[in-house]
């Protein structure tokens, strides 16, 4: 990605969903600038679409109306499969719930995303280990998930979100399924990923103490973005 | 092949399922491959049937005898190059399961008829000095234990001794070989003229000719024209293709080919459901897991294409297996220990199931992972 403008640059953003015969407006003309290198974390109650913006950008769902650029190209208009390909590339994804594969060891789970690479297996396994090495995780390689604790498969989810050196780090709700010590481990860890590896970072949170972590936080509510949180 | 190691990480998940998945497939296809070589043994003498012999019987049924004399008749008809006889004797060695066919022959038409049934020359020349002289197929001979010597008693069920006994007894002078590997080596052949003068009834009457013609394309011709010969006569004839006289005396059991299709049919149904089942489930359970997949950047066709790798794995193994097992199980021998003349899993019918092994795996994991690969990633990650 490349260019002088955000990175992440969402204009009059709308997307609706159709539940029943009642329309739900949940982004109504959102804007939004993201410049590179920014930790944005997004707040909100619940319902008001902080995830279903963090999916628009991230290109896992497709807005109903308005545009979503990110580094300068224009992934609401991309096919299938080069939204796919450039979400392999370009996008890293953290969830609350870390979605890692338990049949997979944690070096295996982070590899997955280099599999779509056509990296050698030598330099996929390079990169894996570096990737494991920058969350702490070196160690921890052959352990499956269900061998390691919630703050720990957060982070080999962090590691499989960093082991293609993508630009953009979309978090969803990435401390809310762990306690505070461990929480607070994954918060430094997205702050030294973004301070230190300029890495921009989009978290969606609704913990006040996630975001007060970020340089930024912005507040949504009825579909709209504000720096200040709904009375 | 990178992704082999989460394909088959996929498939260990659940371990039991998955082994019960192959166990049923693995059953499958050893029920195929012995159904195979059953329906080999009653139908691989059709395709080993020469195709310049025709087989000469009683209009109305194959257990009505001809007349004996029919033979110089039919020898001089143009196009007929040999005439040899032969008549089902139906006699039991020792008891009733003893099964094999019997039939006396002349042995030197029968002989030139048949060079698929080879003989040494000095069992050749034995037989024709030894009135009593019979010559048994190899695999026969070694079901019984028998050798170049030996006494065999057999009791006449259709054809009774003059003397009125039922006992006829027979030395083995020959054991002949197979020519081919399909060539029926489960048969009992004596000399026809023994068996003509020592019998009590029916002196004189035969129960088929096998015909060599010197061209098959006149075949049909030369059918006709024997047919019409003995049109009208108190023993009207039929004549036809061996490969057709073999069929109908397969058909007087049923049509086994069709029946074996239909339980392999039924068979592979049934796996079909209980393999679809298994990727289905496999699916479902996973919704969130294949949707992390595709948001981190696997396409649709990728992650059909995993569901299908794991579905034709799970295939693989268990066909690969029972294949495997059936091929082993059918070179053991078959379950009649030699009654049946021929009992081997032919090549072709392995092929095919190996078609079949994709077809199941394909089958079974095409709609769930059309499902998967379906998945829309945001509502799929809110599940």
């Amino acid at each position: 990605m490349s260019g002088d403008g955000p990175l992440v640059d969402v204009r009059s953003l709308e997307k609706r969903f159709q539940r029943g015969a009642e329309e739900i407006r949940v982004l109504d003309g959102l804007d939004l600038e993201v410049p590179p290198g920014d930790f944005l974390a997004l707040m909100g109650p619940s319902g008001s679409g902080k995830s279903t913006l963090l999916n628009l950008i991230g290109g896992l769902d497709r807005p109903t109306a308005g545009r979503v650029s990110v580094g300068g190209r224009r992934i609401d208009q991309m096919p299938d499969r080069r939204l796919a390909a450039w979400r392999a590339r370009h996008v890293g994804l953290v969830f609350q719930f870390y979605n890692l594969l338990p049949v997979l060891t944690a070096e295996r789970n982070v590899e997955l995303p280099l599999l779509l690479t056509r990296l050698s297996a030598k330099e996929r396994a390079r990169r894996v280990a570096t990737a494991l090495d920058v969350v702490g995780l070196a160690d921890r390689q052959g352990h499956y998930p269900r061998q390691l604790s919630g703050g720990e498969q957060q982070r080999v989810g962090i590691a499989r979100a960093i082991v293609t050196d993508p630009t953009l780090l979309l978090c969803d709700e990435p401390t809310g399924d762990l306690d505070r010590t461990a929480s607070d481990g994954i918060l430094e860890l997205l702050g030294a990923l973004n301070r230190e590896h300029g890495k921009t970072v989009l978290m969606v949170t609704h913990d006040p103490h996630a975001a007060a972590q970020a340089r930024r936080i912005l507040h949504l509510d009825k579909g709209r973005l504000s720096t200040e949180p709904a009375p | 092949m990178k992704f082999a190691p989460l394909v088959w990480a996929n498939l260990r998940r659940k371990k039991l399922r998955t082994l019960l998945t192959i166990l049923s497939i693995l059953v499958a296809f050893v029920l195929y491959g012995y159904l195979s070589a059953i329906r080999v043994a009653f139908n691989q003498g059709v395709e080993f049937a020469g195709l310049d012999r025709l087989v000469v019987r009683h209009k109305v049924s194959l257990i009505q005898p001809l007349p004996e004399s029919y033979k110089a008749r039919m020898e001089a008809v143009d196009g007929v190059e040999l005439v040899a006889l032969a008549t089902w004797f139906g006699g039991v060695y020792q008891r009733p399961t003893n099964f094999f066919a019997q039939m006396p022959v002349e042995p030197e038409p029968f002989l030139e008829m048949f060079p698929e049934y080879r003989l040494s020359p000095e069992e050749r020349r034995a037989w024709a000095e030894t009135r009593t002289g019979a010559i048994v197929g190899e695999k026969l001979a070694s079901r019984f234990g028998w050798e170049i010597g030996d006494r065999i008693p057999l009791q006449a069920s259709i054809w009774p001794n003059k003397d009125g006994s039922d006992t006829w007894e027979f030395d083995i002078v020959g054991i002949y070989e197979g020519a081919e590997k399909g060539t029926d080596t489960t048969q009992f052949f004596f000399r026809h003229d023994y068996f003509h003068e020592s019998r009590g009834v029916g002196s004189g009457l035969v129960g088929w000719y096998w015909l060599r013609v010197a061209d098959p394309d006149r075949s049909a011709q030369i059918a006709a024209r024997i047919d019409g010969m003995f049109a009208n006569s108190s023993a009207e004839t039929k004549t036809e293709p061996e490969n057709a006289f073999i069929q109908g005396f397969a058909n007087q059991v049923g049509n086994v080919g069709a029946i074996l299709t239909g339980i392999l049919a039924a068979v592979f149904f049934t796996i079909l459901l209980v393999a679809g089942n298994t990727m289905a489930q496999a699916v479902r359970e996973r919704t969130a897991e294949l949707a992390a997949l595709k948001a981190i950047g696997f396409t649709a066709r990728g992650v059909l294409g995993l569901v299908l790798g794991e579905s034709l794995l799970l295939a693989a193994t268990g066909g690969a297996l029972g294949l495997s097992l059936a091929w082993w199980l059918i070179s053991r021998g078959d379950p009649t220990n030699g009654a049946l003349p021929f009992f081997f899993f032919p090549a072709d019918d392995l092929l095919l199931g190996v078609a079949l092994v994709l077809f199941v795996g394909l089958a079974a994991g095409i709609l769930p992972a059309l499902q998967a690969g379906r998945l829309a990633i945001a509502d799929a990650l809110r599940r």
